[in-house]
């Protein structure tokens, strides 16, 4: 088990996002998160990756338990090392990719790894070109982001959230910002992660791609999970109304 | 008094205007990210006192904010001040105020950067300081460049409110010059105004070039 999360409340000014959502995710597994706007997806995520607090609920990443309800009812954080190992041990490609635009492609990879995990730059350096290698970016390592089109940005993205070595990685609707006919070169490499045995938690839009890369299935809608299952049964033979509405609604 | 001597003395004068130039960006530089802290800070009081006196700094001429420090000490306390406090009192108006200016520039350029970047930092594992030194402060400067080169130019027209307190600029002794018996007149604010024009010049050429050197990214 890499990442468990237990019971996860979590509120936007009285606004209920996640209403006692509960999922894992083992080592090798592609789980894909589908689900309409606003059902809670991104919070899911945030929340996983520490970009929000929980409420209520517990997180455990492999050993470390990051969080936990305490005597009060209320989620408490591990201490702050804690935290920092949790981080090492996932990544998150966003939406709006967000690469530093001061770094340029190399720099972008090989940053965190010497600053934060204090690892010898030659050797990062060399891993980072080798990733960049996989993701045919090669002739971009001296380029500046705003050099690249989005989705090279992406690819980049992607590497560097690699280059932390971690053990998950998480994808937030990574080819929504993207331009129609760059999405495939971004949907191609995280294929070929899947196909590695890449652990990955992606939530996208894109059904044919969530069906054909990912083992489990989670559809969420109003701040719960409403079905989960492999994506052969999700897609084909959905158990849930609400879950076939929903794919209706995409298939038209 | 000869034309030389005039435009010898008026140079020696703007050695002084270039001091408080000088000294006055050194200090109010990183001052102006200290207030900017302050400005940020997540406790009330710090936020309010700074609030209050970047309002103070903006809302009132630099020319009595310059009379009060130069005044104050000897008026509340009734002690002698040194003799080179002339110039040390503009230099701490001129820092106290700039930094006031500079520390809302830099929220602005703050401010304009996605919160993205802080995330994506964040995630990848960067302390707080780390982020803010290595990923916020760069895109910043890159940010505000435009707006610092505006005060920098305002700032060297500013020095000649020194004289309030008879600080002994340039501008200064171009009065003093002129009105002098025998003086070239009014070529000596000519003279002066050149000189003026020329260091602007030349200031405006260096923020352009650092300018330059931070636009290698958007
Ligand atoms: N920082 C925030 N402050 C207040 N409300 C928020 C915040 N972040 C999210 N919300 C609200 O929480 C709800 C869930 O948002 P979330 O972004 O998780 O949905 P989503 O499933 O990712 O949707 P989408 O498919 O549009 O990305 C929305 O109603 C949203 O407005
Ligand atoms: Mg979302």
């Amino acid at each position: 088990m890499i990442l468990e999360m237990k019971n996860i409340q979590k509120a936007f000014d009285g606004l209920q996002v996640l209403k006692d959502i509960s999922f894992s995710v083992d080592s090798g597994e592609v789980i894909s998160v589908i689900g309409p706007s606003g059902s809670g997806k991104s919070t899911l995520l945030r929340c996983a990756t520490f970009l929000e607090t929980i409420d209520a609920g517990s997180i455990r990443y492999m050993d470390i338990l990051a969080a936990a309800t305490g005597a009060e009812g209320k989620a408490v954080y591990a201490p702050k090392k804690d935290i920092l190992k949790c981080k090492s041990y996932f990544g998150l490609v966003f939406q709006q990719f967000n690469l530093f635009p001061h770094f340029n492609v190399l720099k972008n990879l090989t940053d965190a790894p010497v600053l934060v995990q204090k690892r010898d730059r030659a050797e990062v350096t060399e891993e980072a070109l080798e990733l960049l290698r996989k993701m045919g970016l090669s002739d971009k390592a001296n380029a500046y982001p705003d050099q690249l089109s989005g989705g090279q940005k992406q690819r980049v993205a992607i590497a560097r959230a690699l280059a932390m070595n971690p053990k998950v990685l998480f994808f937030d609707e990574p080819t929504s910002a993207l331009d129609p006919e760059l999405t495939g070169e971004v949907l191609k490499v995280i294929r070929q992660l899947a196909e590695e045995n890449m652990t990955m938690v992606i939530v996208t839009h894109e059904m044919p791609f969530a069906r054909a890369v990912s083992n489990h299935v989670i559809f969420m809608d109003g701040g719960v999970v409403v079905e989960e299952g492999h994506p052969e049964q999700v897609f084909g033979d959905p158990k849930q109304e609400r879950t076939r509405q929903f794919l209706q609604n995409y298939n038209r | 008094m000869s034309v030389p001597t005039m435009i010898i003395q008026l140079a020696i004068a703007f050695l002084t205007t270039m001091g408080i130039f000088g000294l006055t960006l050194l200090g109010s530089l990183p001052l102006g990210l200290l207030v900017y802290f302050g400005k940020t800070c997540r406790f009330r009081i710090i936020r309010g006192i700074v609030t209050v006196y970047i309002s103070i700094m903006r809302g009132t001429p630099l020319m009595l904010q310059t009379m009060v420090i130069f005044f104050g000490p000897s008026l509340l306390f009734h002690t002698q001040v040194p003799d080179n406090w002339r110039f040390t009192a503009v230099v701490i108006a001129f820092i106290v105020n700039y930094a006031a200016y500079f520390a809302e520039i830099y929220r602005g350029g703050i401010e304009s950067i996605p919160v993205g970047q802080t995330e994506a930092a964040a995630v990848l594992g960067y302390t707080r300081g780390q982020t803010f030194v290595r990923i916020i402060l760069p895109q910043m400067f890159r940010r505000v460049m435009p707006s610092l080169t505006n005060e920098v130019i305002t700032l060297v027209k500013d020095t000649s409110l020194a004289h309030v307190i008879g600080t002994v600029e340039m501008f200064t002794r171009a009065r003093q010059i002129a009105v002098a018996p025998n003086s070239p007149g009014m070529l000596t604010f000519a003279v002066a105004a050149v000189f003026y024009y020329v260091f602007n010049y030349i200031m405006a050429f260096i923020m352009s070039r650092i300018e330059k050197k931070f636009s290698y990214f958007q």
